[in-house]
């Protein structure tokens, strides 16, 4: 070989190192999107094949709160399917997660034991949300004896408080929350914590923080004073709904603010009497935060969106709000893209009886005092390890909403797991990163004869199934009455059948293949290549089909034997499987490969496999 | 062989063609063939050609004999016309729908066995008569559907799979091709696609006999360490005697080609072929000349493709014989049929 055939051979891209646990689960969208990292298609096959109650708990394990998540989850995972790119809709993988839940069986016994003889490490828990609960629910099953603070009479912080019952009955809620609390948790209901100086001079071994984002905001314009009896900050008033001391609203309701809270306010309205129930929104309606797919359930229930739409003053008359004076906006964007509200002189008033600010929520710790030890930084947040979750003071731990400003649920849950890894290795004297569990990963051959895989490979065709409501008039009558009924049996098979199995992986073995192409042809979507290597963004444009997602990883062989490599665009991949069905001598083989994130617990990963297999 | 069809689904960023279609849209129904055969790429060889020139494809016809290469046009261009002949026969069932209609493209798909012992006399016949068609023999040197015997390409040297020796001296089918004055004459390999493809477009934009023996590995029965048609072999002993480029008829010609390395043919529809040679002693153009590489390479075993030998010049039957310009379906019918008068006319001249 000359000098110059030395220098060819080395240009180019290095050989993907499938062993890295990152490479395979990058593959697998939805699951690398999770902030908990639930095994997604894993369950949605569980759904298929009718083991709801395996389905459920794989997902228990994972998120702790199946049931709740399956009817509110944010889903990261969603715009994050690969089914998503290759057609308008991913799957429906937040209503298949509630299918397990609707159709599971009894799993009270699939709960982890207690240990009657306790570890002696007591753990406080300040707020009784997703992120406390989850601490309490990994901590429990080691011995340890865990103490929750919670300033309302019941358990799920925001999960009972903000969510409208029509989106998430409280039987629900209750289940789930009482699954963790009948663990043992030491729960002290109506009991506000004052003072975090106060709670560490109990002598906790360890300190959670979980008291999530409380604070509304308030918009400060004229008015506001004088119309105070008929202006509510909305997460307060949800949860005045919640433990029902609100009943009802004024006929015209004025809500302000464009997120999912807005949306779970006008809601909430139309149900407690509001006839004329409107949104305004700064913003343009594009640039709405709230969930499509909320805003898409308001505009169900007629509640008509009104965007560039700027609030300036509260209109009061004799003493009471009457109206709300709004300037109309329009949005100007810069070269770089960012926009700008300009005001177009224009004004407008809509009269009204009640309005509903749902502006946004702001963290608040006036109760956690400045001199022990704990910085605080920008905007007056806690200082926080992202990965151990622990403040600047050892031994007091952060999470949910509270560490890191208004989320979602799923996130909570996922700093919970970590915060609770933190405080087994901070009450064991180990090192919070050095010490931190690895993921438990396997990668297993799915074939199970000439032509036939251990999972459903062909493609469905069909079109994303809609989840069935309630009649709208009848929901609109009632508060509880929740909207969604969710899928049944049959259309939860027909949706789970449109999952890809990202999970089943193609997996290459360069020393078998005779470069014979057949992979090539068959490959329904052309992500498969045999070429010459070249640097990243020239290989990348040299494929079948340029390979245009950068987040998407190219899949590189070592060199073959006419000197070419194999390049696999993992992009649009439907993982069917006829690569290494067309394969003549298995140098392609579907390869499951399962990613089970560690917790505290060690048990649950191994739960996790059990309920797989 | 798969039982799950093909899904529909594709690559958003699918390049689409002058027709608004995609590779794609020229497949067939999934193969039914071994895993890993070499006529599957050569079906995916010939979907890529007829996309890149834009091919209608209801205006062509396929039409094949017996045998696994027989079997591929199911594979390939779901939308085109196609007639599966009896074994060796498919050569006349071309010349006859030729005859009928000189307006499509004839594509003729047949193996060594169909070709080159069956159908070795319809073949030479085809060739002698300029058959305006493309003319492919998936060559794979053994009879697969009945399990491995040599064929009448099978190279003398090879071996069966079970260490039988061939007793017998090869076909060129190249050789014979040359010889009985077809021209246009190929040889590619069906793991080499990059090669192939340009070859495919060239034979389709040829006016006259096109033939391409397209060496192709039979996975099951003759892709072993003593065989000549196998993937390692072809690949460590293949000669690629020059590389094609096509160019159409509406693209211009801007880059500079080394004198005396590159001949330039104007193909029939006014597209040009550019030749790159890559050996200086063969000139494609003249037969004598390919005749003698052909069997000097193949004595030290070597696999020689590429387009071995082109003649631009010579008519097609259909302007040897002086045919109506029309296809018959759209002659009137009192042209086609002008009566009983015009018939005793013809029979009184020739009495």
């Amino acid at each position: 070989m000359s000098s110059t055939d030395v220098a060819v051979k080395s240009r180019g891209m290095r050989p993907t190192d499938i062993t890295d646990p990152d490479y395979f689960h990058k593959v697998v969208d939805c699951q690398w999107a999770c902030p908990a990292h639930t095994p997604v298609p894993e369950y949605i096959r569980l759904i298929a094949q009718g083991r709801y109650t395996d389905a459920y708990m794989l997902n228990w394990e994972s998120n702790v709160f199946p049931g709740i998540l399956g009817r509110t989850c944010d889903r990261p995972c969603e715009p994050a399917c690969r089914r998503g790119r290759l057609e308008d809709k991913p799957v429906a993988i937040c209503r298949l997660k509630r299918v397990a839940a609707d159709f599971r069986g009894d799993v009270s016994g699939l709960m982890p034991k207690i240990p009657k003889k306790k570890n002696g490490k007591c753990i406080a828990l300040l707020g009784a949300g997703p992120a406390s609960l989850t601490v309490a629910r990994d901590l429990m099953p080691l011995g340890y004896t865990c103490v929750l603070f919670e300033k309302d009479p019941r358990g799920g912080g925001l999960m009972r408080t903000n969510i409208p019952s029509f989106r998430l009955p409280e039987k629900v809620i209750n289940e789930e929350v009482d699954m963790i609390l009948g663990m043992g948790v030491e729960a002290r209901f109506g009991h506000e914590v004052t003072s975090l100086k106060a709670v560490l001079d109990e002598g906790f071994d360890g300190v959670f923080v979980g008291t999530g984002a409380p604070r509304g905001k308030d918009l400060e314009i004229p008015g506001r004073e004088e119309a105070a009896r008929n202006i509510h900050i909305g997460i307060d008033w949800l949860t005045s709904i919640a433990f029902e001391h609100v009943k009802k609203i004024g006929k015209r309701v004025v809500v302000i603010g464009g997120g999912n809270t807005a949306m779970d306010c006008c809601r909430s309205a139309i149900r407690l009497g509001g006839k004329d129930v409107r949104v305004t929104v700064r913003s343009p309606r594009a640039d709405m935060k709230a969930s499509d797919w909320e805003i898409e359930d308001a505009e169900r229930e007629g509640i008509p969106i009104f965007d560039n739409h700027q609030p300036s003053e509260f209109i009061v008359e004799n003493g009471k709000l009457a109206g709300v004076k709004f300037a109309r906006m329009s949005a100007e964007y810069d070269k770089d893209g960012r926009r700008k509200l300009i005001p177009t002189g224009e004004e407008v008033v809509f009269e009204c009886d009640d309005v509903l600010m749902a502006i946004g929520q702001d963290n608040a710790f006036p109760w956690i005092e400045r001199d022990i030890g704990l910085e605080f930084g920008e905007w007056e947040m806690p200082i926080v390890d992202k990965t151990t979750m622990m403040s600047t003071r050892p031994g007091v731990f952060f999470g949910g909403d509270a560490g890191w400003g208004p989320e979602n649920i799923i996130w909570a849950v996922a700093h919970g797991h970590q915060a609770a890894i933190s405080i087994d290795l901070h009450c064991s004297g180990q090192s919070l990163t050095a010490s931190r569990p690895a993921p438990g990963t396997s990668l297993v051959s799915q074939k199970m004869g000439m032509h036939e895989w251990s999972y459903a490979n062909d493609y469905s065709e069909d079109s994303r199934v809609a989840v069935p409501h309630v009649a709208t008039k009848k929901s609109l009558k009632n508060l509880k009455v929740e909207v969604e009924l969710g899928y049944d049996v049959e259309l939860a098979l027909e949706e789970a059948e449109r999952c890809l199995n990202c999970d089943v992986q193609t997996v290459f073995v360069r020393n078998l293949c005779i470069e014979c192409d057949a992979c090539v042809d068959i490959c329904p979507v052309d992500c498969i290549n045999f070429t010459a290597n070249g640097e990243e963004q020239e290989l990348r444009q040299s494929l079948r089909v340029p390979a245009a997602n950068a987040e998407q990883d190219l899949y590189i062989s070592d060199q073959l034997k006419t000197g070419r490599i194999m390049a696999k665009d993992e992009d649009l991949c439907l993982h069917c499987g006829l690569c290494a069905e067309r394969c003549p001598t298995g140098a392609w083989d579907m390869q499951k490969f399962t990613y089970v994130e560690r917790q505290a617990n060690p048990v649950g990963q191994v739960n996790c496999m059990a309920y797989i297999s | 062989m798969t039982y799950m069809k093909k899904p529909n689904v594709r690559h958003p960023g699918l390049r689409k063609n002058d027709l608004g279609l995609t590779r794609r849209d020229y497949e067939g129904l999934v193969s039914t063939l071994c895993a890993g055969c070499g006529h599957d790429s050569i079906s995916a060889a010939i979907i890529e050609a007829c996309f890149e020139l834009d091919l209608p494809a209801h205006r062509l016809a396929k039409l094949s004999g017996i045998g696994c290469s027989s079997k591929t046009p199911t594979y390939f261009l779901n939308r085109s016309h196609g007639f599966n002949s009896v074994h060796g026969r498919m050569p006349s069932i071309a010349t006859g729908a030729n005859l009928a209609n000189r307006d499509l493209i004839y594509l003729g798909v047949s193996g060594d066995g169909d070709t080159a012992s069956i159908g070795l006399g319809q073949f030479c016949h085809a060739m002698r008569r300029r058959v305006n068609m493309i003319y492919i023999v998936e060559n794979n040197g053994t009879y697969g559907l009945t399990k491995g015997q040599f064929s009448a390409t099978s190279d003398r040297v090879s071996k069966s799979k079970k260490g039988e020796a061939n007793l017998f001296e090869a076909i060129d089918l190249c050789t014979l091709a040359i010889h009985l004055g077809a021209g246009f004459v190929a040889r590619g390999f069906s793991g080499d696609k990059g090669h192939l493809v340009p070859l495919i477009k060239a034979a389709f934009r040829y006016n006259g006999f096109a033939f391409i023996d397209i060496v192709s590995p039979c996975v099951t029965f003759n892709d072993h360490e003593d065989s000549t048609k196998s993937y390692d072999y072809v690949r460590a002993h293949n000669e690629a005697m020059d590389r094609l480029d096509l160019v159409p008829e509406r693209e211009e010609i801007t880059a500079h080609t080394e004198e005396g390395q590159t001949t330039t043919v104007r193909m029939h529809d006014g597209s040009l072929m550019r030749l790159h040679k890559l050996d200086d002693n063969y000139d494609p153009c003249d037969s004598e000349s390919a005749l003698t590489t052909l069997r000097k390479r193949y004595a030290k075993g070597q696999v020689v493709t590429g387009l071995l030998h082109i003649d631009n010049t010579d008519a097609d039957l259909h302007e040897l014989l002086g045919t109506t310009k029309q296809p018959l379906n759209a002659v009137p019918m009192g042209d086609l049929c002008p009566g009983n008068a015009e018939l005793a006319k013809i029979n009184k001249s020739l009495r």
